[in-house]
């Protein structure tokens, strides 16, 4: 089976955000750019599909010529071949959503992973976008995942709980932590990963449905009371929550 | 064109979220300043006291009902939503921006080829249109965003918009029996974390981090949370380090929260932690180190030990 896992380029979380003279976007200089965290889980999940039923798995990642260092990250963790859809416009979600269903339509795959939630714009909806446009069946938010034949069993992650779900392929499947270990490249995959090609493909420039205005940092809080340095100052800190904050 | 709202009302065994009172309430405000008309629609089988949506300005909903419509599947749910939607022509459409109105709404948006802004902050009205506010890189940064179809939809984030106290109207339901729905996906088991609140909707939250030292120490923040009525978090490096499930991550690879009120046990604040819980309205943090980064964020803060400063806490509140 053809496997396809979506992949983003993001900041580092550890990474502090400047906001760019344009004011509607961040200062990428020198920000340290990692593969989005939840897309690991779903390459993983890809390679163990993959391993288990045989088949290959095509990573696809839209961003600019930068998201070739995140796509040759994922091949060396052992993914078969990397497209890149290359565009320098900043997209919104649905235009997105568009060129990845489209890609996904040409390389005929009935399965495809992604993460959750891209740590940048944390919509945590590509996914089912992406489901909507090519009438897959979609899991969002998979902890667990286990495919025979084209039965899929899953668990999904939902507010104070579980929910264990039963579809078929075609689906996209999108990760939360917990759905597996990540492995590591191995040094063998990293060698290989530089002599592979990506594949480039032109992303052709459509309309955004949501403009960003501005974009800021949020405000600043005030210094806050430091009440005391041991136990003796429990009291004070009550009485503030009760009375001051009055939130308890 | 006249403007017209529709709300999307979430339930879960028969009783509705109270994000989705907060998205009736930021929706009839919204409608009632703008002149503008105002539904919600539901989804479910039975459904306690619906009439109540009243209470919160909106006097029309829809109940699509079904026996299959006990769980949410994500197809039927869906497929019911999205037709209800569009029979509806509302321009405006709000959600909770919960696990459930994650999948919703971005099915809609395709279905509509319209704009689709979530997790909003805030939403404004300018010049006739709606603006909204939307955290971005877990919170590090804020955007203000238009939108340019003809209808537009926002999921709200739970815990930030605020409901007051209800009215004693009443809502007109319809119920419309719907025949079949779609099962291509299926909930076969629902598994509840025993009395558990979620983070993401929880009015307060205690949080521990590499402080507690070992998973045996979280027993004394549970204790903690216990007495506030609140729910349990965790920071990355708990985490990591499986002292606490996933679903308790606090912070940018977790989950962004606003609560009340927040308090960080031996968490020094991580930058990513720090992402995902300083919109909180008040923040206290116990740690021993003084000039950990948390101390920058809190509103009120105990520089010393958790071991012995959390049940002292546990023993004041008990009185």
């Amino acid at each position: 089976m053809k496997i396809v896992v979506c992949v983003n380029h993001v900041p580092d979380t550890a990474t502090r955000v400047n906001i760019s003279s344009n004011q509607k976007t961040i200062d990428s200089s020198g920000v340290t750019y990692v593969v989005n965290p939840y897309d690991e889980f779903a390459i993983e999940e890809a390679l163990k599909t993959k391993e288990a039923i045989g088949g290959e798995v095509f990573a696809i990642s839209l961003g600019n010529e930068a998201n070739k260092e995140t796509l040759r990250k994922v091949l060396a963790m052992g993914v078969d071949e990397a497209i890149l859809l290359k565009t320098d416009d900043n997209l919104d979600s649905l235009s997105v959503a568009k060129a990845l269903a489209e890609e996904i339509k040409n390389q005929n795959a009935e399965l495809v992973f992604m993460g959750k939630q891209s740590v940048d714009y944390d919509n945590a909806v590509m996914g089912q976008l992406v489901a909507a446009i090519l009438g897959y069946n979609i899991v969002s938010t998979a902890t667990s995942f286990n495919l025979s034949g084209n039965k899929i069993v899953a668990e999904r992650e939902i507010e104070g709980g579980k929910e264990t779900i039963e579809t078929t392929i075609p689906a996209i499947i999108t990760a939360q932590k917990g759905l597996n270990e990540p492995r590591y490249a191995s040094l063998k995959g990293i060698m290989a990963a530089k002599k592979k090609v990506i594949e480039e493909k032109i992303v052709q420039s459509s309309r955004n449905f949501v403009n960003v205005i501005e974009m800021q940092k949020p405000p600043k809080k005030a210094a806050g009371k430091i009440v005391g340095v041991d136990a003796s100052a429990v009291p004070e800190l009550v009485r503030l929550l009760k009375e001051e904050a009055k939130v308890i | 064109m006249a403007n017209k709202f529709l709300i999307y009302v979430e339930q879960r065994d028969g009783n509705i979220k109270k994000s989705s009172f907060e998205a009736l309430k930021k929706g009839s405000d919204l409608a009632k300043t703008m002149n503008a008309e105002i539904e919600a629609v539901i989804i479910g089988n039975e459904v306690n006291n619906l009439e109540n949506i009243g209470g919160y300005g909106v006097n029309k909903i829809t109940h699509l009902k079904n026996a299959e419509l006990l769980n949410y599947s994500v197809s039927a749910y869906c497929e019911l939503f999205v037709k209800f939607a569009e029979e509806s022509d509302a321009n405006y459409i709000l959600l909770a921006n919960t696990s459930m109105g994650k999948d919703l709404a971005p099915a809609l948006a395709i279905k509509l080829n319209c704009a689709l802004v979530v997790d909003c902050t805030a939403i404004e009205i300018q010049n006739g249109n709606l603006i909204a506010t939307k955290p971005v890189y877990a919170g590090k940064a804020i955007t203000v965003v238009e939108t340019n179809t003809p209808k537009s939809i926002f999921t709200l984030r739970p815990n930030v918009f605020t409901i007051g106290q209800p009215s004693e109207d009443k809502a007109d339901v319809t119920v419309k029996n719907i025949d079949s729905v779609n099962l291509s996906n299926k909930v076969i088991k629902v598994t509840k974390a025993e009395g558990k609140l979620d983070v993401a909707e929880a009015n307060i939250i205690v949080s521990g981090g590499r402080g507690l030292k070992a998973a045996e120490n979280f027993k004394m923040i549970e204790e903690l949370a216990a007495q506030l009525g609140a729910a349990t978090g965790a920071s990355r490096a708990a985490v990591d380090a499986g002292w606490r499930p996933h679903s308790d991550q606090v912070g940018q690879t977790g989950k962004t929260v606003s609560p009340n009120l927040y308090i960080a046990v031996g968490i020094s604040g991580a930058i990513q932690h720090l992402a995902g819980m300083q919109s909180s309205k008040f923040i206290v943090a116990i740690n021993k180190d003084k000039d950990a980064p948390i101390f920058g964020v809190a509103d009120y803060g105990i520089a010393g030990d958790a071991f012995e400063v959390v049940p002292a806490l546990i023993e004041e509140l008990k009185k």
